[in-house]
């Protein structure tokens, strides 16, 4: 059967439409004899093409899937992750069938390996939703736009095919991507960021507010769209509701892997169930209740048709999984804390990498509802309960101090969660290894020789913690700083912060935006604990599953937080004055120019003879008139 | 009158120190009176721990100073002993540059004093002149700038202002006593430290070929003709044409030479300190590039800085050169009117460079001021003293206070600020415009006396 399902997609698309959602139809009991013959045709062709396919690379794929999390702050998570992958360019030429052709287009004109670009709207929560999981570390980013690419192009290449790729990123998504196309907006970074050689660029809008209209343009790429499937529960009121929003996509290509594209939507809703206030009768609140139609106001009925599998999880965290192994009941789907609305199709343990039982899945196959009989999954808690999110080692914040527009500082600072004494438990003379990537537009202009680190309120000189540090200066209207810096914080250290003097730059009056006065955004910082790895691990998993959204969990990434976005007011000049400037400042020129020039022409003396002759003339005139005034006096009386 | 010179200047260096050593942080290093993008030692230190980490020290728009400085005060910035403010070594060599540079003005005007009384003996005006005014114009100067409070700011607000000034002194002091080495070295160091010394170039060579400042030739040719109608011994008329001297080349060539050769060492040193971390090439993008086109368009007492925030763009090019081009304009009808006062004519030129250089600060103020007390006997009549003096005490009350206004409480606006820089700029005008005139009304009357 897996054999046939996988025969040529358009094939398969042509044969199945006329029969409904259902594609197990052809093993319904057939009518005659012509449609027996028939049948037995197009088994032997998709056979034949299934042999085919075999022997060939792999042909296009999608999938999608849906993960359900409760939230300890009674709030829950949506993630939803579709996936469509393209063989080799050389086997398909320049058609495709399921994948997006704007994405392979792009994809061969600018030679990109790698590229992400996520909208994000809201703060993702460390504190609250986790900073250790595969969660936090590949889908919580930095508000606004984020863009990073790695090139497969000669290095001089780069910047200008970067360019380029902002301006059609930008036309395809609705949004001011092309905003990075200037060299003030992107940078470089050589390994804190992600370790390249050189052909990584990375740029991040903070100010870009993101809405449908970004959300439009990347559910096109799917092939149903929100027409059918699992992305039909986007319902774009309960979605944009959410307090955090984050819409991702991310690509890569390979000459042996072709090109594989993940598009991810993560949100953070709050249940709106009425009975969400209730109170346990023993002690404490419940969890609020909620199921797909309370999130979405929809409900899933059926898969998308060209998706070789749609599944939804529902993953309970560790939290949730110590507190009910606590009790002594096991973790079916309806125990005494919580039930589930449907019975799950599987049960899959998941475990972080110190081999610590961390969660449980719950898999439901959307394949297996309709329309008629719709999934509506949700979870009914019975007992209160509280956990919390496993956090990363770190909380990193970002804030600044002073006051005035003229200069400051940024801090950075960490607080320990004792997150290292769980693993390792306390080892006195350990070290945990943090690596700060930081950019700062050219107009903060960072004195990075005044950094200062501080541990436990005491003052620590910059070699004792700082292993390793790369800065590529601002420039003046050309480049914005890039800071790289690897940290050895010992693990005993509780909080730790990081200073950065600034000075803030004045900018031509064109430079400013629209709304000067609200201030200027220096993007996220990222924090990331490379000795940390957020990865997931499913021994119980069969191989034959096949999620692509499993399979990222599984990847080995490493723990990583973003800071905050911070808001710099810098000064503004008169914007309504240019004129009255410019009048002023060349009079004053002008009398320098003009009365200088004029005390080195006057010539004194021949001033004085002049002088001397106009009044001798007025005295001549004088007399005249004093003559003739007396004249007239005299003939009057 | 007499001054009492040295506890006034021990005076003046021991304020400067108790303010270093115990003065703590004043906050002067970040005013914008005080240091310029060009003299700001912050960013000195920037440019220092840039080049130790191998990438180049002008990479980064925060270094526009000398390679030779980064070098020589580099170092000094790094070490930060507790309990004082953070450049303090810095400092301290500022006072010692600042109390070196007052002494050679000192000298200067000594060497001044004697070409004037020789000259006015030879015209036998010593007694009609000196009756009036005679004071010690070396010590009043040297005084002036040990005790501007401008220059005490300056010193003591790290930043390299002080240095730039020495160069300009130690330039005119060897143009002066017409040692031709010390003028090139003083001359190449101040352009290369701040460009705008390079007019400066007029009056060193009048100075090496005429010697110091003199009265009109024309008095000299009144009075020889008077004295050579009447009966004079011969012994009397060598003088008189020794005062009226011819332009002697020899200095001159020996100055240029060794200009030449101080030009290539400088740049030679340069390069060597750059060689690993970018070129000369850069440098002069980075240091004589940023001087020319205003990039940096954070405040100063100026005006230019405002002008071009707000100026048009398609503008910019235009008023650049226009602006540029007003420092030269000045040079030559100054240098023909006053070329038998060259010393005076460097003060003029200084003064100039002060009002329309890109990035002023106070410490380019404090110089000309100084530089004004050479010739306190030649312009004792000069007119709105007591207007220049009172202004220029108002401007440096208001100034910092708009700033803060606009800067740190956000009530005021750019405008008031920039009010204040347009009245110093005037003031400044109008201490030069009187300063001139008066020159020249002192020699006319040196004439008038010689012919009466």
């Amino acid at each position: 059967m897996a054999a046939h399902s996988r025969g040529h997609p358009a094939m398969r698309e042509r044969e199945f439409s006329p029969a409904g959602t259902s594609p197990y139809w052809w093993i319904r009991p057939c009518a005659g004899p012509i449609l027996f013959l028939s049948l037995l045709f197009l088994f032997l062709f998709l056979f034949t093409a299934a042999a085919a396919s075999a022997a060939a690379p792999e042909e296009e794929k999608f999938t999608e899937e849906l993960l359900l999390r409760p939230l300890p702050d009674r709030k829950a998570l949506a993630h939803f992750h579709f996936r469509s992958s393209a063989p080799p360019a050389a086997s398909v030429g320049r058609h495709h069938h399921l994948f997006p052709k704007a994405i392979s287009q792009l994809v061969k004109k600018y030679h990109i390996s790698e590229l992400e670009l996520s909208f994000t709207q809201g703060r993702w929560n460390y504190e609250q939703w986790g900073g250790f999981d595969p969660m936090s570390t590949n889908n919580a980013k930095p508000p606004g736009v984020e863009l990073w690419a790695v090139f497969d192009l000669p290095l001089s290449e780069i910047d200008a095919t970067w360019k380029n790729l902002t301006h059609t990123l930008s036309g395809l998504f609705c949004a001011s991507i092309n905003f990075l196309e200037s060299s003030t907006a992107f940078s470089a970074p050589r390994w804190g960021f992600k370790l390249n050689e050189g052909n990584l660029r990375y740029g991040a809008l903070p100010r870009e507010a993101v809405c449908t209209e970004n959300l439009t343009p990347w559910l096109k790429l799917l092939p149903c769209r929100d027409k059918a499937g699992i992305a039909s529960l986007l319902y774009r009121p309960s979605i944009y509701k959410g307090y955090y929003h984050s819409q991702k996509l991310k690509l890569r290509s390979s000459q042996s892997l072709g090109i594989i594209l993940d598009q991810t939507l993560t949100v953070v809703l709050q249940p709106n169930t009425v009975s969400g206030e209730q109170l346990h009768s023993n002690h404490g609140q419940l969890q609020p209740n909620w199921s797909m139609r309370h999130l979405f106001n929809r409900k899933l009925s059926g898969k998308c048709l060209v998706s070789k599998s749609s599944r939804v999880f529902i993953e309970v965290d560790k939290g949730i999984v110590d507190n009910v192994n606590k009790s002594g009941s096991d973790l079916s789907w309806s125990n005494e804390f919580f039930v589930l609305s449907n019975s799950p199709d599987k049960l899959i343990k998941g475990q972080n990498h110190v081999e610590i039982q961390s969660s449980f899945l719950y898999v439901y196959d959307a394949s297996n509802y309709t329309e008629e009989k719709p999934l509506d999954v949700g979870i009914t808690w019975k007992l209160p309960l509280v956990w919390t999110c496993t956090p990363s080692p770190f909380h990193a914040s970002r804030f600044l101090m002073g006051s005035g527009n003229e200069r400051g500082s940024i801090a950075l600072s960490f607080m320990s969660t004792n997150l290292h004494k769980q693993i390792s438990g306390s080892p006195t003379d350990c070290s945990i290894k943090a690596v700060i990537f930081q950019v700062v537009p050219w107009y903060v202009k960072v004195y990075y020789h005044s950094l200062e680190i501080f541990i436990d309120g005491s003052r620590k000189t910059v070699s004792e913690v700082v292993d390793k540090i790369h800065v590529i200066p601002s420039e003046d209207k050309l480049l914005p700083g890039t800071l790289e810096m690897l940290l050895r914080f010992p693990c005993s250290m509780q909080s730790g912060t990081l200073t950065l003097d600034f000075d803030k730059g004045f900018l031509h009056i064109d430079e400013y935006p629209p709304d000067a006065n609200q201030g200027f955004d220096i993007p996220s910082a990222l924090v990331s604990f490379p000795e940390f790895s957020s990865a997931r691990s499913y021994p119980e998993i069969d191989p034959v599953l096949g999620s692509p959204l499993l399979e990222n969990f599984q990847e080995d990434s490493v723990v990583k937080s973003y800071t905050e976005v911070l808001l710099v007011p810098l000064t503004t000049p008169d914007f309504s004055m240019p004129y009255n400037v410019i009048t002023f400042t060349c009079t004053v020129l002008a009398l320098y120019f003009g009365s200088l020039l004029n005390a080195l022409r006057r010539r004194i003396g021949e001033e004085e003879r002049e002088l001397k002759k106009t009044v001798v003339i007025l005295k001549k005139w004088q007399l005249l008139a004093s003559i003739l005034y007396r004249k007239f006096v005299d003939e009057l009386f | 009158m007499a001054i009492r010179y040295w506890p006034m200047a021990a005076a003046a260096v021991g304020f400067r120190l108790v303010l270093v050593l115990f003065g703590g942080d004043l906050h002067l290093a970040s005013r914008p009176e005080v240091s310029t993008p060009l003299t700001s030692l912050r960013r000195l230190a920037e440019g220092y721990w840039l080049k130790q980490a191998s990438v180049s020290p002008y990479s980064g728009s925060m270094y526009h100073g000398s390679p030779l400085l980064l070098s020589v005060l580099g170092p000094l910035t790094n070490s930060r002993p507790d309990g004082h403010h953070a450049h303090i070594y810095c400092s301290l060599i500022f006072v010692a540059v600042d109390f070196l540079a007052a002494m050679l003005i000192r000298a200067t005007g000594h060497k001044l004093q004697m070409a004037r009384n020789r000259s006015l003996k030879s015209i036998d005006l010593t007694k009609a002149v000196n009756d009036t005014v005679n004071v010690s114009a070396g010590d009043v100067a040297s005084l002036i700038y040990l005790w501007n409070p401008w220059a005490i700011v300056t010193c003591v607000g790290s930043c390299t202002s002080p240095i730039e000034n020495l160069m300009v002194v130690i330039m005119i002091y060897g143009a002066c006593s017409r040692l031709a080495p010390l003028a090139a070295f003083g001359y190449v160091m101040a352009t290369h430290l701040s460009l705008y010394p390079v007019i400066l170039i007029v009056p060193v060579i009048l100075l090496l070929g005429y010697g110091p400042d003199a009265p009109p030739p024309k008095v000299f040719l009144i009075k020889g003709s008077s004295a050579s109608k009447s009966d004079v011994s011969d012994n009397d008329k060598t003088t008189r044409q020794r005062a009226v001297q011819q332009f002697s080349w020899k200095p001159v060539l020996h100055f240029i030479f060794w200009l030449f050769i101080l030009s290539c060492h400088v740049l030679l040193l340069s390069s060597v300190i750059l060689k690993k971390v970018g070129g000369l090439h850069e440098m002069f993008e980075k240091t004589y590039g940023f001087i020319l086109t205003v990039k940096d368009l954070s405040p100063n007492i100026g005006v230019l800085w405002y002008f071009f925030a707000e100026v048009f763009d398609f503008f910019r090019n235009f008023f650049l050169i226009v602006f540029n081009m007003n420092i030269i304009f000045m040079v030559l009808p100054l240098a023909i009117r006053l070329k038998h006062r060259p010393c005076f004519l460097a003060f003029v030129y200084t003064a100039i460079v002060a009002i329309l250089k890109s990035y002023p600060s106070a410490g380019d103020s404090a110089l000309y001021l100084g530089l004004l007390g050479l010739f306190v006997n030649e312009l004792a009549e000069m007119q709105f003293t007591f207007f220049l003096f009172f202004g220029y005490i108002g401007v440096s009350l208001l100034s910092p206070v708009m700033h803060n206004l606009w800067i740190w409480r956000g009530t005021g606006n750019a405008n008031f600020y920039f009010a204040t820089g347009l009245a110093y700029t005037c003031l400044q005008t109008v201490l030069l415009v009187e300063s001139v005139s008066s020159m020249i009304k002192h020699d006319r009357k040196l004439r008038l006396l010689v012919s009466s």
